[in-house]
């Protein structure tokens, strides 16, 4: 369960973040309009969550229950802020083409929900391919998505040109409406995996899981999780009075 | 004065149409997304989020100028502005809960939700990636939000409509509300004409 292997490639195919889960899907739109923009996001995003999964995974024993969310996001975000002043200083194309995306992968699901969902419970090691897993997953997801807006909307891949000659590029394809319109293609495919397992008889619970599908029941992904967790407690209170409730109902 | 009035004019339109925070920017993607079934409950989430939004630019633009700038530690913006936005966000939930009951009833379910919201945290660090000032700040988070409440109340009506459409299998769900959110990307492409 806890190999690296198992773990990596849980990242990559099993739980792909983007085309299973389909969790952080702001940056997912917002940075594809090329392939080398996807990989970047991507990689940079790789390495923030490997990090931060190994750091709360060290500390897992010491932060209380009650404060880990503020905590969560104190450590996601100074990783955030170490990788954003190193891609100022050395790759600042791509810091410019990324621009406000950067210091906002904070506020990624992919991160937090790991944070809780693995590292929080997981030993170091295995944290860290769980982060890494699930970052190269992002990646490979990313840089599909650019590859496509940009070959449809500029007729290019990573700035080489290799559409034939007599092919006009569909410029809505790298602008905000091309986004949603890859995206919108994505999850159909997503939805017929999703009847076609179905009818097979398989578990396909695990797809389009993630947030985006509803904000208002999304428990695990970190989207709607309160920052200081007072109410846990009184969730959980009210949970087993309902409990003892039905059994003396019973 | 004139002046500073069309300046503000500018940036009210600029942020709540032209540059919609959702339909160009993708901030806050999943309550747009999630939140959107019905438009009385799109248009209390926009509610909360104009709310939110407004406050928390004003309290980070004075953290921003009068502890980060003299201190000069403004590369821990992202972390301070983060855990103030989120502290803000409970702290505004306790107090409506206690202080405003009926507020709360209203805004009160979605106040959680937008603790990791983007747009949030993005107008922030806009604010200052723009260098606008204090007040500059507060009207554009104030038309940011007042976008993202248009686009999500329009989505919303959109969406009410489409209960009965007749959909191909594969394309229920979230499939055709994204393919709507582009059709509206490529209306709003239309007021960039505006400015």
């Amino acid at each position: 369960m806890n190999s690296a292997k198992e773990r990596l490639l849980n990242g990559i195919l099993k739980e792909n973040p983007t085309f299973v889960l389909m969790l952080g899907m702001c940056p997912t739109l917002a940075v594809t309009v090329s392939a080398i923009n996807g990989l970047g996001m991507g990689l940079t995003t790789t390495v923030v969550l490997a990090l931060s999964n190994v750091f709360i995974s060290l500390l897992r024993k010491i932060i209380p229950d009650k404060v880990r969310i503020p905590a969560f996001i104190v450590i996601i975000a100074s990783f955030v802020t170490m990788v954003q002043l190193l891609l100022q200083a050395f790759i600042p194309f791509l810091y410019s083409a990324l621009g406000v995306y950067i210091p906002l992968i904070v506020v990624n699901c992919i991160i937090l929900g790991r944070a809780e969902a693995y590292a929080y419970q997981n030993p170091p090691v295995p944290s860290f391919f769980d982060g890494l897993g699930m970052g190269l997953g992002f990646t490979f997801a990313l840089t599909i998505i650019g590859a496509v807006r940009e070959i449809l909307g500029a007729g290019e891949l990573f700035g080489y040109y290799i559409m034939p000659k007599g092919y006009v590029p569909v410029n809505i394809m790298i602008l905000a409406p091309g986004a949603f319109f890859v995206l919108a293609a994505l999850t159909a495919i997503q939805n017929k995996v999703k009847i076609i397992g179905e009818k097979k008889g398989k578990d396909m619970s695990k797809i389009q899981s993630g947030c985006s599908h509803d904000c208002m029941n999304c428990e695990d992904a970190g989207c709607s999780h309160r920052f200081y967790d007072a109410q846990a407690g009184e969730k959980a209170d009210t949970e087993s009075v309902k409990e003892e409730n039905r059994e003396k109902g019973e | 004065m004139l002046d500073s009035v069309k300046e503000l004019l500018v940036i009210l339109v600029g942020s709540s149409l032209v540059n919609n925070v959702i339909l160009s920017q993708f901030f806050g993607l999943c309550p747009f997304l999630g939140v959107s079934k019905k438009t009385s409950t799109a248009a209390g989430m926009g509610g909360a989020v104009i709310f939110v939004i407004t406050l928390s630019t004003a309290v980070t633009g004075v953290i921003y100028k009068y502890i980060l700038k003299p201190l000069d530690i403004t590369y821990l913006q992202t972390i301070v502005f983060i855990l103030v936005i989120a502290a803000l966000v409970q702290f505004v939930e306790m107090f409506l809960k206690k202080f405003m009951p009926s507020l709360y009833q209203a805004l009160g379910v979605y106040l959680p939700l937008i603790t990791t919201n983007c747009a949030v945290l993005g107008v922030a660090i806009t604010n200052v990636q723009k260098e606008y000032g204090i007040g500059t700040g507060i009207i554009n988070g104030f038309a940011t939000a007042l976008g993202f409440t248009i686009a999500i109340v329009i989505l919303a009506g959109i969406r009410e409509k489409m209960e009965y459409n007749d959909v191909p299998e594969s394309f229920k769900g979230m499939p055709i509300v994204l393919l709507t959110a582009g059709l509206m990307a490529i209306a709003f492409c239309g007021f960039s004409g505006l400015l």
